[in-house]
């Protein structure tokens, strides 16, 4: 196991250098850049801000020193300076006081004079992270348990009960859900705050918030059920259907012929061989929803990261772009890791060594 | 024949079990049945085998089934020393279900691929409390070898295990429990016929030193000559023919059973020549809709009206020796 997770994680660092290759490739390909804007500006105006964020040097040079920036740990003699946007690093380890390693510079943003790429991971991350993994618990809690119902009581009511939900949820999109709940619990009823997030900084391991109340579980419910709910109909049918397969396995018989109670026939027997295609789609799920997911945030009004996934583009936003995706790539490389590491878990059959 | 006097262990009585076919949506409604098993009367004698033949479709399995109350019958009885095994349930049946084990057609799909072998084969003796887990593992070694693995495939998984292993695996696991009854559904067809033959020697000294009870569920009638002391002969889920193995293969006197055997290569070039077959014409008719009266009737070489009509009886002709047939 050990050597077969080294051998992943070099893996990874390929994958996600090719990623990064691809993705300023095609970045640089497409037409228009960050400095065009309806009203045309000067040409020096932009030759001076192009110079200012080294666009108008050759592209395998700014290729360079992004992943140089991004994946080399420079060595330092003082560490943040505040207010810089260029000499923001996401980690700053104190060595001593005048040795610092700083790794990994996204860059700043074309859009924001102000902000940098690591500020959207510092601050607004997170929040898509909570609200990612809230609505990726409901999705479990929800589709798994449901599923399991439909395939124990196929063609009953309460299969049938379960799966028009399952469908409902699948074919419900956010953007029609999202505004209903808002309309009925936020504005009707006035029972939940009908947009904003109740984090604030300084988060626990960058992600978890420290402020932990009635007020933020109150703001985070519809988002999370708005979003999770689609997901959980994914996995009800995923869950169901594997699971009806294994149970006319005959394996399953032979457990019932030995005198298994029906319920240690399910949980030990059946379930176990069930979930591999269910966590084989947990891996993509959660990085699709702990990146941050537009139509959501938008609509409930959360400042997570999903906008920046969509306005970046549309910008021209070189570092925002290349941030994001590479940030998406991370998430989606290690959920396959563990994803892989639950098989093993699950089907002894499977072994890595 | 050791059976004559022996006592009854198993009689199955009126044995029927049909499967709904449904229609509909939401309200469902029963549009017709699969008569799988319709009406299987039999006794099994301590310490016998019975061989129970058919083509594929017949209804072995399901009888098998229906017997261990896997299936649950449509009607009729199946008494185990005198327990009525249908109107029993629950832990009742649980318990019940430590004396009558089944072997399963399938080695590579009847196992739980994510158990090891020691927890398969032991988890009859846990689920019943029967040991410690200090105790299932030596019971369960000692199975092991009694079956002729080697102990140390204790923490295996199945899929590390040939074909004829892994049914030996099977064959520790319902010998676990120590049954009086083992009901043997298919448990060589899936096998090499190199390995058959160890399989069914096993199964064979098993029997010897255990006392133990088969109802051997076979299509290969050499093989079931081999092994049964009687044989049961089943047609669209009714019993044809049922009489001790010799009388059966030397004086078959249902039609279908002559025709069954009839397809026996002999291995003996001078007889094998003289070999008539009996060829069948058609299919098997549909168990959702089978014939009035005798079942075989639609395939009968020597069928008359009387079989369209009524049903024949299933009768004593000589001591021993039940037949179907209006005609015998």
């Amino acid at each position: 196991m050990g050597r077969y997770l080294i051998r992943r994680i070099l893996y990874m660092l390929v994958v996600i250098l090719v990623v990064s290759f691809i993705t300023f490739s095609l970045m640089h390909a497409v037409p228009g850049g960050p400095f065009d804007k309806e009203k045309k500006l000067p040409a020096e105006i932009i030759a001076n801000l192009e110079k200012r964020y080294h666009l108008d040097q050759p592209l395998w040079k700014q290729y360079l020193s992004y992943l140089n920036d991004v994946f080399v740990p420079q060595f330092a003699s003082e560490g943040p300076k505040g207010l810089v946007v260029d000499d923001d690093f996401l980690i700053n380890i104190k060595i001593t006081n005048s040795f610092w390693i700083r790794w990994m510079n996204f860059g700043p943003t074309f859009t924001s004079r102000s902000r940098s790429v690591n500020d959207i991971f510092r601050q607004n991350l997170p929040i898509s992270v909570q609200l990612g993994l809230m609505a990726l618990m409901i999705a479990i809690v929800i589709g798994v348990p449901l599923g399991i119902i439909s395939a124990l009581k196929q063609n009953t009511v309460w299969d049938y009960l379960g799966m028009s939900v399952a469908i409902f949820g699948v074919s419900v999109p956010v953007i029609v859900l999202g505004p209903l709940m808002i309309w009925i619990f936020g504005v009707t009823l006035k029972w939940l705050p009908p947009t904003g997030w109740g984090s604030k900084p300084p988060y626990f391991l960058g992600v978890f918030p420290t402020n932990l109340s009635w007020d933020y579980w109150r703001t985070a419910i519809m988002p999370s059920v708005a979003l999770g709910l689609g997901s959980s109909a994914i996995l009800a049918r995923l869950t169901r259907a594997s699971l009806l397969q294994v149970i006319r396995e005959d394996y399953i018989r032979t457990a019932r012929a030995k005198g298994v109670k029906e319920r240690m026939v399910i949980t030990r027997h059946a379930l176990k061989n069930s979930l591999i295609p269910v966590v084989t789609i947990l891996g993509p799920m959660m990085a699709g929803l702990v990146t941050g997911t537009f139509v959501t945030e938008l609509t409930f009004g959360i400042p997570g990261m999903g906008k920046y996934f969509v306005t970046s583009i549309t910008n021209r936003d070189y570092p925002v772009i290349m941030g994001t995706i590479l940030l998406y790539a991370v998430f989606l490389v290690i959920a396959n890791l563990l994803v892989d590491i639950m098989y093993a878990y699950l089907d002894p059959r499977i072994r890595y060594d | 024949m050791k059976t004559e006097n022996a006592e009854i262990l198993l009689r199955v009585e009126n044995l029927v079990k049909y499967f709904p076919i449904k229609r509909g949506i939401i309200i469902q409604k029963t549009v017709g049945a699969v008569h799988a098993v319709d009406g299987v009367s039999f006794n099994i004698h301590k310490g016998e085998t019975l061989g129970l033949v058919g083509e594929s479709g017949c209804g072995k399995s399901t009888t098998g089934r229906t017997i261990l109350q896997l299936y649950r019958p449509t009607s009729g009885h199946v008494f185990y020393n005198d327990v009525d095994l249908t109107s029993i349930k629950g832990e009742d049946l649980r318990v019940m279900r430590r004396k009558m084990q089944m072997i399963f057609q399938d080695p590579y799909a009847s196992l739980n691929p994510r158990m090891t072998v020691g927890e398969i084969i032991g988890e009859p003796l846990v689920i019943h409390k029967l040991a410690d887990r200090k105790q299932t593992q030596e019971r369960v070694e000692h199975l092991l070898e009694l079956v002729g693995l080697n102990a140390k495939f204790y923490n295996r998984f199945p899929h590390e295990f040939s074909g004829g292993q892994r049914q030996r695996i099977g064959v520790a696991r319902a010998l676990a429990l120590n049954p009086d009854l083992i009901v043997c559904d298919e448990p060589i067809s899936a096998l090499d016929v190199s390995i058959q033959a160890q399989v069914v020697n096993l199964l064979e000294d098993l029997q010897k030193e255990f006392n133990l009870t088969y109802l051997f569920i076979a299509h290969d009638l050499s093989m079931v000559r081999h092994i049964s002391d009687r044989v049961a002969v089943m047609y669209l889920g009714v019993i044809m023919e049922l009489t001790g193995r010799t009388e059966l293969y030397n004086n078959p006197l249902h039609p279908y059973s002559q025709a069954l055997l009839s397809a026996v290569p002999i291995p003996d070039p001078v007889v094998e020549e003289k070999r008539r077959r009996t060829i069948l014409k058609g299919d098997v008719p549909s168990p959702v809709n089978p014939p009035s009266g005798c079942r075989f009737r639609t395939r009968c070489p020597i069928a008359v009206d009387i079989c369209a009509q009524s049903k024949p009886e299933f009768r004593e002709i000589n001591p021993g020796h039940f037949v179907a047939c209006h005609l015998v």
